[in-house]
């Protein structure tokens, strides 16, 4: 009989605490696969945030660093200026990277930091029970903007790619989801380009993964995946943001 | 051996370098930002890395990173921006990693000033961060101790696998002295495989973290450290004593007050009257036994702890060794104020009356 599928060596056994429904078990997935096909499983160090995947040092088989919340960018930046030729990535949610975490996350970008973020935009603080992200969408509702956000309250929703794309030292950044097969497709592909543009050299490389959070959105993950497609899609537009020809992004 | 006129803050770099420092991260700061200005120049040029950081947070989580994947780490600041590393000395105590911190110390507390100061006594030695951690904190009074201490902590921040703090008050920092550069005492040292720098066909992968979400295992780990800071106690303690065999009166200075206290028992010597320096070397662990010894003496009447710092910070730990035998009292200045010579002689006069 032929094997079709098997596990990816890229994560452990450990069995995955997340809600039923979420995304950051695809994810990972996609991460570890990525990894695996690149050859650089053995090379890769990851840096994990403080949020739902504080955990996700047990589910990558390589080695990993627990950071503070939103430090990831400079534990991985002192990780990768002493080993240039290893495989380097954070992987954040959208409270460690875009609220606690965005002077580190900015100046990582902006120095062209020779690593790749994944980040997990699920527009919730999920880890913590549901309150207001900076990414939370206008009208939304979390334990912290009970009726929903409102600009005049808590700002618009910041959108990081588009931010970060802004930084001559980010070289690549896109956009992705994984609520269907299409999607998570390209969604892998996004995620081995980076990791193919960081080992190249080229700079600092973004993933956003849009993502549901069924338990705090207080949905079916049926109806969280298509929350996400009709509410989320729109004000954070999928695909390339921003992708640097390989010559412009050395310093002159 | 030929000496050399150094610069403390530049010296202190140049030890860290020959140190085997591979990496260094920090943002500017009066009275330290020689230091960076100093690695940004030489670290690369002997094969090391020099970032500076958007922050004091960024930088201490830079050497959280640098250090966890086995590097010699280290970063330097000063009080203001020592508060703002203390996030990352937990979590690296937590995590076990050793690097070295160098705090240039000014006056407090808040933006306080730019003149040297010693209010970060109690944040260096009782763990300014969350949680029960404590670091080695190796205190010199002068150049030559800065640039030899600095080499030996990042020996002690491999042998325990723990942050090892250099702190003194920026007067160090900014004058010049002459120095040798001498060798310091080596340690066999375990070897790093912890570290996370790639599988590279290892069996298993290397994390480093500090979480422990099972209670049971978080109070195991917190023994654990608390058995090796118990090694700490009794392996690192350093201090040093000066006319203190007949001491009537001892005094209790770090840094530069115990300087100035020297010129201050040279005078009062000079006048019959018997005063001696019991000068604390780690301000953790502190030399509570030695001085503990010393309060049950019976030639000694009283003591005068002597700091740059206001309320008497170090008095504590003076008290907690003294445990009520004998009177201690406190001359102190902070803002950058120095105690002067003449004031710890009258002071020492007064504590002599006292203990009659």
């Amino acid at each position: 009989m032929a094997i079709v599928y098997e596990k990816s060596r890229g994560l452990t056994d450990a069995e995955l605490h997340y809600c039923p429904g979420c995304h950051h078990g695809i994810i990972h997935k996609l991460v570890a696969e990525s990894l695996v096909e690149l050859g650089l499983l053995d090379d890769a160090i990851g840096v994990c945030p403080v949020g739902c995947s504080v955990f996700a040092y047990n589910y990558f088989s390589c080695d990993m660093q627990e950071a503070a919340h939103g430090r990831a960018p400079a534990v991985a930046t002192g990780i990768k200026r002493t080993h240039p030729n290893q495989a380097v990535f954070t992987y954040q949610g959208d409270g460690d990277l875009a609220s606690i975490g965005a002077a580190e996350i900015v100046h990582a970008a902006m120095r062209g930091e020779k690593f790749t973020t994944i980040f997990i935009n699920n527009a919730i603080y999920g880890m913590t029970g549901g309150q207001m992200a900076p990414t939370t969408l206008i009208g939304q509702k979390a334990t912290t903007c009970q009726s929903g956000r409102t600009k005049e309250q808590a700002g618009m929703p910041i959108r990081m790619a588009e931010l970060l794309s802004t930084l001559d030292g980010c070289v690549y950044a896109e956009r992705v989801c994984v609520t269907d097969m299409a999607n998570l497709n390209k969604a892998k592909k996004a995620i081995k380009k980076a990791f193919q543009k960081q080992m190249a050299g080229e700079g600092f490389t973004f993933i956003e993964v849009l993502s549901t959070c069924p338990t705090n959105w207080g949905m079916t993950p049926l109806k969280a995946n298509q929350w996400l497609k009709d509410n989320m899609v729109p004000y954070y537009p999928l695909g390339v943001i921003k992708e640097t020809a390989p010559e412009s992004a050395e310093v002159k | 051996m030929e000496k050399e006129l150094w610069k403390g803050n530049e010296a202190i770099a140049e030890a860290a370098i020959r140190a085997g420092c591979n990496c260094f991260f920090g943002y500017p700061i009066t009275p330290q930002s020689e230091v960076p200005e100093y690695m940004s120049v030489h670290l690369p040029k002997a094969g090391g890395v020099f970032v500076q950081s958007e922050s004091e947070v960024a930088a201490i989580n830079m050497v959280y990173g640098a250090a966890g994947s086995g590097m010699r780490a280290m970063t330097s600041s000063s009080s203001p921006g020592i508060s703002l590393k203390q996030e990352g000395i937990s979590y690296m105590a937590g995590a076990e990693l050793p690097c070295v911190i160098v705090n240039c110390m000014r006056g407090g507390p808040g933006l306080g000033t730019i003149q040297p100061g010693q209010g970060d006594y109690y944040q260096a030695t009782r763990g300014g961060g969350n949680g029960d951690y404590r670091t080695v904190v190796l205190s010199p009074s002068n150049v030559q101790e800065a640039v030899d201490f600095v080499q030996e902590a990042f020996d002690i921040a491999d042998q325990y696998r723990n942050p090892v703090m250099v702190v003194m008050d920026g007067l160090i920092g900014q004058m010049m002295e002459p120095i040798e550069w001498r060798p310091v005492p080596k340690r066999d040292l375990p070897p790093k495989d912890w570290a996370t720098t790639g599988r590279k066909g290892r069996d298993h992968h290397n994390v480093i973290n500090s979480l422990y979400m099972d209670p049971e295992e978080c109070d195991r780990h917190n023994e654990h450290l608390w058995e090796k800071y118990a090694l700490m106690e009794k392996n690192e303690v350093r201090w040093e004593e000066i006319s203190c065999e007949d001491a009537e009166v001892v005094i209790t200075a770090y840094g530069t007050p115990a300087r100035i206290a020297l010129t201050a028992i040279e005078m009062l010597r000079e006048e019959g009257l018997k005063v001696g320096l019991f000068r604390p070397i780690t301000l953790w662990p502190f030399p509570e036994d030695a001085l503990r010894k010393l309060s049950k003496a019976g030639h000694v009447k009283a003591f005068l702890d002597v700091e740059m710092s206001s309320c008497g910070q170090m008095m504590d730990d003076v008290r907690l060794s003294v445990e009520g035998r004998k009177p201690i009292r406190y001359l102190g200045h902070a803002g950058g104020v120095m105690p002067t010579a003449e004031e710890i002689v009258d002071a020492a006069k007064a504590a002599l009356k006292e203990g009659a």
